[in-house]
């Protein structure tokens, strides 16, 4: 059992522990707050925040190096069950916690984003645009040759997220309708490590935040609309959430200050060049 | 009255040693305690013989079962053989140099985490797996085992060198004075007479394989069907325990994890079981 706990922690916490230099430049106004403060904050939760966290994460620590701020991921389910416990200052979550689970832990929710998630393939793959029903009978394993689509003649590599993902669970609502994911299906545990995959893969199908796009994988275009910032902000891409992050109780310290912060022009700014939608 | 004899340090050691040995009960009985409702409510045939579908409301944890003693099995027929040369390579094959070099190298292997093993051959053994292949995404049962076997192959390593290295000298010498050769050496005398400490490093290495995590979590693919060939993604019993424990407590989710615990614990205490039973059965006949 120790065994297991240790490689879970390992596979779960990819905790980033910063530690920078002090560096004084660029001190602006929003970050004011945290001068003179000095202590630690805990962050786990959905993997789509984590390039958000991090770069929130240096500016203040390159503002004050007396604080520590650890980022965890682990998945929406765990953000808001690690928050609720009270086993880290703020979880983050891509799905708005259930009635219950609000009422259970007494959570506050801030959001601060606006995200989509797109289905992603292998840049070299030419079937880049399905309409939603192909992309629904691709996940249940009705179609399962990338020739059925405008590729080539080859099986399709699926890959899903854990059950417990926010990033699963829009992506199944809102871009299969509820529809069956095969059990074949690969799992993989992040955004970070589907990207990862989906980017190795040639026949691969997977999908990611809008967020956590790059040039490494492709959109998937569904239904004549390309996920990307643009069509996300207009609405005219459909899959999309917001982003969450939630305190146990109302914020005090340092999650008050962090989330004052995501909120601030200087935070917001981080929010819409990680490629999300600022909500301010 | 042996008891009252005993030294201060003895009885540090003695408590150690029952508290270690009571941790293990009690973490049986702490998954027991949780996983009962769901065993007593008549679900235990579901939980054991249906597929993981959550969606449809089955908690079923047949396919990870099947996979966890598969790749166990598989990693272990790679890993034992290798592992074997190894020991003979470095208690008695190689110059005396080497064999300093080699151990030396096996001991800074044991204490490499699976996870850096696992990152490089996502890497390296992935794609070329895939290619291999021809089909599937390169994550699969028989991607992992390799992987796993070199896991667990340098405890197996150090166990056997140290039975072979205990086999008494006289034995050996006496083989020297009638001129046997090395190899005549290993296979008919040291072998032999060190087989219980094999048969104890194959006991840790195949629990080994049954308990990581991290191997199968990133190289097995963590699909939830049954697979049909080695070739095919698969979720083992662990991988399954670290995908599903984000769930919140009070989901039915979280709770078939506390069978699974509880599967992985018996079947592997099982098997540890049945192993020493039998060595000592036969080392009694012989």
């Amino acid at each position: 059992m120790r065994k297991i706990f240790y490689s879970v922690s390992i596979s779960i916490i990819t905790a980033v522990l910063l530690l920078f230099s002090a560096s004084w430049s660029l001190a602006s106004d929003d970050l004011s707050s945290f001068t003179g403060q000095n202590g630690t904050l805990r962050i786990a939760g959905g993997t789509a925040h984590i390039p958000v966290m991090k770069e929130a994460a240096k500016q203040i620590i390159n503002f004050n190096p007396k604080i520590q701020i650890s980022i965890a991921g682990g998945g929406s389910g765990l953000g808001i069950k690690q928050a609720g416990e009270g086993l880290v200052d703020i979880g983050n979550t891509g799905r708005k916690p259930s009635d219950e689970e609000i009422r259970k832990y007494n959570l506050k929710l801030f959001k601060w984003a606006v995200d989509g998630v797109g289905a992603v393939v292998h840049p070299k793959n030419n079937a880049q645009s399905l309409s939603s029903t192909q992309l629904q009978d691709i996940y249940s394993g009705k179609i399962s040759n990338w020739n059925e689509v405008g590729g080539v003649d080859r099986e399709i590599n699926l890959y899903t997220r854990d059950e417990a993902s926010g990033t699963r669970n829009v992506f199944w609502k809102k871009a299969l309708a509820k529809g069956d994911i095969s059990a074949r299906a690969n799992v993989v545990v992040s955004n970070g490590a589907m990207k990862t995959a989906v980017a190795g893969d040639p026949f691969a199908i997977g999908f990611v935040s809008v967020g956590n796009m790059d040039s490494s994988v492709a959109p998937v275009t569904l239904d004549g609309v390309t996920p990307n910032l643009v069509s996300v902000r207009s609405g005219e891409y459909k899959v999309a959430r917001g982003l969450y992050s939630l305190t146990k109780g109302e914020p005090s310290g340092f999650a008050k200050l962090f989330l004052e912060f995501i909120i601030s022009p200087t935070g917001q700014k981080i929010v819409a060049d990680k490629g999300f939608i600022p909500v301010q | 009255m042996r008891f009252w004899t005993y030294s201060v340090n003895e009885y540090l050691f003695l408590i150690a040693a029952v508290f270690s040995g009571l941790l293990a009960v009690a973490i049986f009985c702490f998954l027991l305690f949780f996983g009962l409702p769901l065993l007593q409510s008549g679900q235990l045939a579901d939980l054991l013989f249906s597929s993981w579908a959550p969606d449809k409301g089955l908690y079923g944890i047949y396919p990870m079962l099947i996979i966890s003693l598969t790749l166990a099995t598989l990693s272990m027929l790679i890993s034992f053989p290798v592992s074997l040369g190894c020991s003979f390579v470095i208690t008695s094959l190689a110059p005396v140099r080497l064999r300093r070099i080699l151990l030396a190298i096996i001991r800074v292997m044991t204490g490499i985490p699976t996870v850096v093993y696992s990152f490089a051959a996502l890497f390296l053994l992935v794609p070329i797996m895939r290619n291999l292949v021809g089909h599937g995404s390169g994550m699969s049962i028989l991607t992992a085992a390799p992987v796993l076997a070199l896991v667990i192959a340098p405890t197996m390593i150090l166990f056997f060198v140290d039975s072979l290295n205990k086999v008494s000298s006289s034995f050996t010498l006496a083989v020297d004075a009638l001129g046997g050769s090395e190899i005549q050496k290993l296979l008919y005398v040291i072998l032999p007479l060190a087989w219980p400490g094999i048969v104890n490093g194959v006991l840790l290495g195949f629990g080994r394989a049954m308990g990581d995590t991290m191997v199968s979590l990133m190289l097995a693919g963590n699909s939830t069907a049954v697979p049909e060939s080695m070739t095919e993604s698969a979720r083992t019993l662990t991988a399954h325990i670290a995908l599903v424990m984000a769930f919140d407590f009070d989901s039915m989710e979280f709770k078939s994890i506390f069978v699974c615990g509880l599967f992985l614990y018996i079947l592997t205490a099982a098997l540890m079981l049945l192993f020493r039973m039998s060595t000592v059965y036969f080392s009694e006949r012989t």
